[in-house]
């Protein structure tokens, strides 16, 4: 890092006593979180709890937050979640669920696995979903060469808290040559307190050699109010597996969500995985692709849409740490109001990773002259025979476009939502999913410009 | 139908048209030529109410109202129509969409109902029928990926839909093969009646073999420097512009 930053932002006075706060709900809570007492767990809350109170927040001096201030999350002190006396029902969740997508379901509430609402249905055999609190209660010895082991408890105090409280979310794992016919749907709700609650959930899912799984992962809110997710995922998908991966991600604009996507990926597999990031105030994804062996392919798509005064950020980075890898990474924001959005991809191929293929897309759209976008390409080459290409555009709707819509009869209103619906909808088309196409078309035609008349027309 | 007066546009500072006098009645068939960069272009957009456009003089009447004052949505609505030289790609936004939108843009402007999706079928298969127009793309986001003919053909399909009164081709023979060239012309031709008007942009009297103009005038450095009927076009394919443009200095 240069020295040129002069305005070194303060460390909030509080910040010292916002550790302390997370520090004692742990020792609260420690004692109570599942498979205690096994040594390797332990180890791994351990070494989240201590990361935390070593880190604390990122702070703007951390250049992978420089755009993102945390200090909305910081300055309150959010409290786990109590036992949840669940008063709903399948009703009260649809208009979070896939209706017409036959898949086995998982509902989390506030973090926590909520049987009732789910259905997991019958898997094949050679594949296990469950709660990770009960993976971790009774199959330990399943999760502990994975678990942990990618994404890393000290990588930033976010990760350090979600490794210190790691109790629940799901668990999906794949033996050798398992094929899931239907998509694994993982639905993270989240019921807003009176007093600002946090979630840490915590999924893991592995692919072994030759497998196949389709899993989405939603989050939404069901009420108003301010709450934080802290989740962080860990895929590792085994050689010759193939792994379809979505995060839709559409809370409550007053909650915060941070996640981590971190991947690993074996010789000769395949992992396409699709954000989309619509909803909270503040919403913060680090998608992390390990390209640990020869001939593996990363696809990274991405969509975020924001508006008032949202900000997302969006930190992907692609480890090509053998030959014979490509990555092709396609991100598009649409940034309204006083919004902000934040891309920054970090591509880096390791010395001897040759012939690797990366590509990188980052196309943002600014539909009002207070919105901001920050967009960045790290490339960090260190291998000669390659092929590496990065691309980043920030422009509003063009004018030749909206021009022939108008000269159609269409109105410049509806022209601009339809060319905002269509700059988006690109990015949804390449989703293999039909069901999940068919919802975010659906979401995206409530937050263009003019959505009444464009609605009509698609 | 247009009457067009001492028109004068610029461009940044730029003099484009430097006075332009057109009337197009309706059932007339208006053909113009000229050089490159003499302003033909200028003068379609300018008609279709592209922004960007400084009118510096002169007035453009539509149906007897001024057209400079419509947004560029009320002029197709009010049945203005401009086949574009270079049509423009537009990801994500479905060809039937677009085209259904427009359509009932313009119904709802005449006070018709909106066609619903079987009658609208209905009519867009009939007419890419009518333009040999492959029914796949109609399926694929609005020009994307055409071919420079594909992109030609749907213009001349989008004003077979749409039916317009006024209808400006610029250039839209250019890059057709002969099959394609043909099925433009009897699209231009089945629209053609004592109501419309026409207005084609074009270097080639190869086009006006098919479709008969009622006049034709020589546009050069922004003015109309030659009117005549078809023969001038004729004369042009055969002597060049040369004289005209000569003529036209000496007087
Ligand atoms: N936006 C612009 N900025 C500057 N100059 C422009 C602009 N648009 C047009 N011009 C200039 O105006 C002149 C007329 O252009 P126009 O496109 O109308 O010509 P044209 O007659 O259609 O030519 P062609 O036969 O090549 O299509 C050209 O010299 C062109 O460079
Ligand atoms: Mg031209």
């Amino acid at each position: 890092m240069s020295g040129q930053s002069t305005s070194v932002a303060q460390t909030p006075a509080m910040s010292a006593s916002v550790v302390d706060h997370y520090l004692s709900e742990h020792a609260a809570v420690g004692p109570t979180l599942p498979a205690l007492g096994v040594a390797w767990i332990d180890g791994l809350r351990r070494e989240g709890r201590d990361a935390f109170a070593k880190l604390g927040f990122p702070t703007p001096r951390d250049e992978a937050w420089k755009y993102t201030r945390v200090a909305p999350i910081e300055k309150r002190a959010f409290r786990l979640q109590g036992e949840l006396c669940i008063g709903f029902d399948e009703d009260d969740i649809a208009p979070f669920l896939l209706p017409t997508l036959a898949c086995h379901r998982l509902v989390f509430v506030n973090g926590r696995y909520a049987p009732p609402l789910s259905k997991p249905g019958k898997l094949s055999p050679g594949a296990r979903l469950m709660s990770m609190d009960r993976a971790l209660r009774e199959h330990a010895d399943l999760l502990e060469s994975h678990l942990g082991r990618h994404a890393d408890p000290s990588a930033n105090g976010f990760t350090a808290l979600n490794a210190a409280f790691m109790a629940d979310g799901a668990c999906l794992i794949l033996g050798a040559r398992t094929r899931l016919e239907k998509p694994v749907h993982l639905v993270f709700l989240s019921i807003p307190q009176e007093e600002p609650v946090v979630a840490h959930p915590r999924n893991l899912v592995v692919a072994g050699e030759g497998s196949q799984a389709q899993v989405i992962e939603s989050y939404a809110s069901l009420g108003t109010g301010t709450y934080w997710t802290n989740v962080v995922t860990e895929l590792v998908v085994g050689e010759n597996a193939t792994l379809d991966h979505y995060r839709i991600q559409e809370e409550h604009t007053r909650a915060f969500h941070v996640a981590t996507l971190q991947a690993h990926q074996a010789r000769d597999s395949r992992l396409r995985s699709h954000s989309v990031s619509f909803g909270a105030q503040l919403a913060r994804n680090d998608i992390n692709a390990q390209l640990d062996a020869e001939g593996s392919e990363c696809v990274l798509n991405g969509l975020f849409m924001a508006d008032g005064r949202q900000h997302v950020d969006f930190h992907t980075t692609v480890e090509h740490a053998r030959p014979h890898g490509s990555s092709q990474e396609y991100f598009k924001g649409i940034l309204d109001g006083r919004s902000r959005g934040v891309f920054n991809g970090r591509v880096h191929v390791h010395p001897g990773a040759q012939k690797t293929d990366a590509m990188q897309s980052n196309r943002n759209l600014l539909l009002s002259k207070d919105a901001e976008v920050d967009t960045k390409p790290e490339l960090e080459i260190y291998a000669d025979d390659v092929k590496c290409s990065h691309g980043a555009t920030v422009g509003q709707l063009d004018p030749d476009m909206l021009f022939y819509l108008r000269a159609r009869g269409i109105d410049g209103a509806t022209a601009r939502g339809l060319l905002t619906y269509g700059f988006a909808q690109d990015v949804i088309d390449r989703m293999p999913i039909p069901q999940v196409r068919e919802r975010l078309s659906h979401t995206l035609l409530t937050r263009v410009p003019d959505a009444e008349h464009v609605k009509g027309m698609v | 139908m247009l009457e067009i007066s001492d028109l004068r546009v610029s461009v940044g500072g730029k003099d484009i048209l430097k006075g332009i006098n057109l009337t197009v009645n309706a059932g007339e068939v208006h053909a113009i030529m000229g050089p490159n960069g003499s302003g033909k272009s200028t003068l379609s957009h300018v008609i279709a109410g592209r922004e960007g456009y400084e009118v510096t003089g002169g007035s453009v009447l539509y149906g007897g109202k001024d057209l400079m004052e419509m947004e560029p949505e009320e002029r197709a609505r009010e049945g203005v129509f401009l086949a574009f030289q270079y049509p423009v790609e537009i990801p994500g936004v479905n060809n039937v969409y677009f085209l259904k939108a427009a359509v009932n843009a313009v119904r709802k402007h005449q006070g018709l109902d909106e066609l619903d999706a079987i009658d609208f079928m209905k009519l867009v298969k009939e007419k890419a029928k009518a333009v040999k127009m492959d029914e796949s793309l109609l399926k694929r986001a609005v020009n994307e990926g055409f071919s420079g003919g594909e992109k030609k053909r749907n213009e001349i399909f989008q004003m077979a839909v749409l039916e317009p009164k006024l209808a400006v081709l610029d250039e839209t023979d250019s890059g057709l093969d002969i099959d394609a060239l043909r099925i433009v012309a009897e699209g231009v031709n089945s629209l053609r009646n004592e109501h419309r008007s026409i207005m084609l942009v074009t270097h080639y009297q190869r086009l006006l073999n098919y479709i008969e103009p009622d006049y034709v005038h020589v546009l050069a450095d922004g003015r109309i420097v030659k009117s005549g009927d078809r023969r001038l076009a004729e004369e042009l394919e055969e002597r060049g512009y040369g004289w005209v443009l000569k003529r036209e200095v000496a007087a």
